[in-house]
């Protein structure tokens, strides 16, 4: 553990901009909706008329788990921002730990400092302390904001609490995955995962009312927390114990192998390349194939799970006469089941979004690596390269789409033993694609003309992903709603399919990601 | 195009912000030659090398590489040429073999028993994954790909910084084939005793600039000799010599080779009874321009 506290410092130095970056985002998302619920909702009756449509559309629940109490500001904030802080907190714990461990022995740089009188642990040691702190800061601004917004001191301490808490499980799943592979990007994914597996778990267990399906869940346990709506204090308890125990796991697999190594040994390869292994399109095909039949069984299980759901949301409010009557007027059963299926596929084409950046930003960590001089000082154009790894992009995205799309069709058709129903939810997978196109152009488009910049793109799909979570709730101007091209795909199972929004979408992708590899092909190579 | 220079660089600038990477670089390199381009690191050998592969572009001045321009015709050109980085990173999960054949077609082909042979000679295991190779031997996999390819121009960054002895003679012994077989190498290295072996001519680049260019015999010239010898009795006047040490009846100075023959008979005169004349090694050749001053 000697040289920890060298470097905590050397951590905190490199991440001086990002850390404080996420932290105002996280906590100005809160901050935002809480001031926005009390301006909006200023009396009793509107929020528990806001509390009774929570309560009668399953497929928000799923989103954003249960409202435990309607009646105050806290507590509707804490119900419509618990989930997304969450997953955020977790995000920026995984990718912190595994940044300050895995990619830096990855890299090469661990050795070079673990040379100097460094701990064996000093590492992960370092990563877990600043993850730990960054997560108790989130906490305290989290309070420091709510309670000067005038809300309870207590409920806000619990949501500040309830969110530190999922941050810290996810640094301790990290520290655990960082040991499992050698390379920072798996380590990574496999995170990733257990985050996805967590919001399925919970998402499936609020939205059909299985409680024990979210008691699984991390981001479960963070609701659980019941900010504002009768604290259970012994939850964050729990967060930080389950932290801590997966952290001595971490520490006990560190202890086993070698620096560098992973839990699992090398593999050898062919001594010749595969005739398609000729071209940069089959290069691209090979380094993108695998983090393609990932993300689409990520996406098959999760479309299944939520398929398998959406005939439960639709039937969960017959047993509320006063629901049922409301649902009645909007149009019955199928109105809900369409909403609910509707909602689950925007979300996978949100996380297709993040597939399709890093797919794109794949040209950037070639370049940065210096892997991109052997394919550019070949006889390869600028163009090919940059545009076999785009359209692996569009491609894979497109592919992963599609088959979260037919898992859904397959489960619900299978549950409604209606074969039409199959085939909507499917196609209907496909409408997200002009929004995913586009932010896949962004991204090429940043790469092309700011490559140093290119973290931008994931700010701007987190920016998505609040405009669309929060901005109707916030009853944001629609041109700032606009901003994001997920808000003007028109709803899909069930709405009227307007295919103006497609076409000028899919238009403006291209020209995004045309002038994205225009702006390559003028400018120098980075990283050398 | 015989007899017209491979490469053809003058006056070339490049800025990456406030550094001024190269300042007015000269460099011709004629066809069939293995020519060596030596430096300190951050001379900007490799920033010349990029700027003709046309991954970076020039800020001003002319470059022309097999007679086309290099940010231009980057792909024409690159199918007549195969470049070795210095920091050869490779795909992790794309083994050596694999990686060795892509580059080849990359290039537009390569020769089978070529590789093997080249495999062979260098001592490869091809079937190891890109992230299992040392710094050495990742070198190597970039070295058979550029080498088993049918190219007229050999770009080489510090090829064998990497390599151990009985590798370094290997290559050595390749380059020297490649050049027996006409092609054209630009080697850049700070290794002197493998330029020293290899290359027909030398260029010597500090700060941005080349500050010497020729054959070693002609920078030789440019360069005291030193003399040391045994006198009967030591003459009261050298014309033109430096650095005169005098120890009882040894002395040792450095001398012009062009005033070398104003010197001998002076010698002579003063009763030599041994005398050593040895020409200025590449590494002295390289230590003037180096030093900040002697």
């Amino acid at each position: 553990m000697t040289g920890t506290m060298m470097l905590v410092r050397l951590a905190l130095r490199r991440d001086r901009l990002l850390l404080p970056a996420w932290m105002l985002v996280i906590v100005g998302a809160v901050a935002g909706t809480a001031a926005a619920i009390a301006e909006l909702y200023p009396d009793m009756g509107q929020r528990l008329a806001l509390g009774l449509t929570i309560g009668s559309t399953p497929a928000l629940q799923a989103i954003t788990g249960p409202v435990y109490d309607p009646a105050s500001v806290g507590g509707l904030t804490a119900w419509r921002t618990t989930t997304i802080t969450a997953v955020l907190t977790a995000l920026m714990s995984l990718l912190l730990v595994t940044r300050h461990t895995r990619a830096e022995e990855e890299s090469g740089r661990a050795e070079l400092v673990g040379a100097c009188a460094v701990g064996r642990y000093a590492f992960p040691a370092a990563a877990l302390t600043v993850a730990g702190g960054t997560n108790l800061l989130v906490a305290l601004l989290l309070t420091a904001s709510l309670a000067g917004q005038g809300l309870p001191v207590q409920g806000a301490l619990a949501f500040g609490l309830a969110i530190a808490g999922t941050g810290w499980i996810f640094a301790g799943i990290a520290a655990i995955t960082a040991q499992l592979t050698e390379h920072a990007r798996t380590a990574n994914g496999l995170a990733v995962s257990v985050l996805g597996l967590a919001f399925l778990l919970r998402a499936g267990g609020d939205a059909a009312g299985v409680d024990a399906l979210s008691w699984a869940s991390p981001l479960g346990w963070a609701q659980r927390v019941r900010a504002f709506a009768g604290e259970q204090w012994w939850v964050p308890g729990l967060a930080a114990l389950t932290g801590l125990a997966l952290v001595t796991v971490a520490a006990t697999l560190a202890g086993r192998r070698d620096h560098g190594a992973g839990a699992f040994p090398p593999r050898r390869g062919p001594a010749d390349a595969p005739p398609y292994l000729s071209s940069p399109l089959g290069l691209a095909w090979r380094l993108h194939r695998g983090g393609v039949l990932g993300w689409a069984t990520g996406f098959a299980v999760m479309g299944a799970l939520f398929g398998s759901l959406a005939l439960s949301a639709g039937q969960i409010l017959r047993d509320n006469p006063q629901l049922a009557a409301i649902l009645d007027r909007m149009g019955g059963e199928n109105t809900l089941i369409d909403t609910f299926l509707a909602t689950v596929l925007g979300m996978m084409g949100l996380v297709a979004g993040g597939f399709a950046i890093q797919a794109v930003l794949r040209l950037q960590v070639e370049e940065a690596a210096l892997r991109a001089e052997h394919v550019l000082s070949s006889v390869v154009p600028r163009l090919r390269w940059a545009s076999a790894h785009l359209l692996a992009a569009l491609v894979g995205a497109t592919a992963i789409l599609t088959a979260g799309g037919l898992a859904v069709g397959l489960a619900h058709g299978i549950r409604t033993g209606e074969p039409g129903e199959m085939v909507r939810p499917a196609v209907a997978a496909w409408v997200q694609l002009p929004a995913v196109w586009v932010t896949a152009g962004l991204a090429m488009l940043l790469y092309g003309l700011l490559p140093r910049l290119t973290a931008l793109a994931w700010t701007a799909l987190v920016a998505f992903a609040l405009l669309g979570q929060l901005g109707e709730v916030l009853q944001l101007p629609e041109g700032i709603q606009g901003l994001s091209p997920y808000a003007h795909l028109p709803q899909a199972p069930g709405g009227e399919l307007d295919a103006g929004p497609l076409i000028w979408l899919t238009a403006l992708a291209l020209v995004l990601a045309g002038a994205g590899v225009a702006a390559f092909r003028h400018r120098d190579l980075i990283g050398v | 195009m015989q007899g017209s220079p491979a490469i053809l660089i003058s006056g070339l600038t490049k800025t990456f912000g406030a550094v001024r990477a190269l300042d007015g670089l000269d460099l011709t390199v004629r066809t069939g030659e293995v020519h060596g381009f030596l430096g300190p690191n951050g001379a900007g050998k490799s920033t010349t090398l990029r700027i003709l592969l046309g991954l970076l572009r020039a800020d001003s001045g002319h470059a022309e590489l097999l007679g086309g321009h290099p940010w231009h015709d980057s792909v024409e050109l690159h199918r007549r040429l195969a470049y070795v980085p210095g920091d050869v990173v490779l795909w992790p999960t794309i083994s050596g073999g694999e990686a060795i054949d892509l580059l080849g077609r990359l290039r537009g082909g390569l020769d089978r028993q070529r590789k093997q042979d080249l495999l062979e000679r260098f001592a490869l295991d091809p079937t190891k994954k890109g992230r299992a190779y040392s710094k050495g031997n990742r070198q190597k996999v970039a070295l058979i790909a550029a080498l088993a390819s049918d190219v007229e121009l050999l770009l080489l960054d510090e090829p064998t910084a990497g390599l151990d002895p009985l590798m370094e003679a290997v290559f050595r012994a390749c380059i020297a084939e490649e050049s027996g077989s006409g092609r054209t190498v630009l080697l850049s290295s700070h290794i002197l005793s493998e330029v020293e072996a290899l290359c027909d001519r030398v260029s010597i680049i500090r700060a941005g600039r080349v500050v010497e260019s020729g054959t070693l015999a002609q920078l030789r010239h440019l360069t005291r000799t030193t003399v040391t010898a045994e006198l009967d009795h030591v003459p009261e006047n050298l014309p033109g010599v430096h650095h005169l040490a005098v120890d009882g009846s040894r002395i040792a100075f450095e001398v012009e080779p062009d005033r070398l023959r104003e010197i001998l008979p002076l010698l002579t005169a003063a009763g030599v009874r041994t005398l050593t004349c040895r020409p200025a090694t590449l590494e002295e050749l390289f230590l003037r321009h180096y030093q900040v001053s002697p």
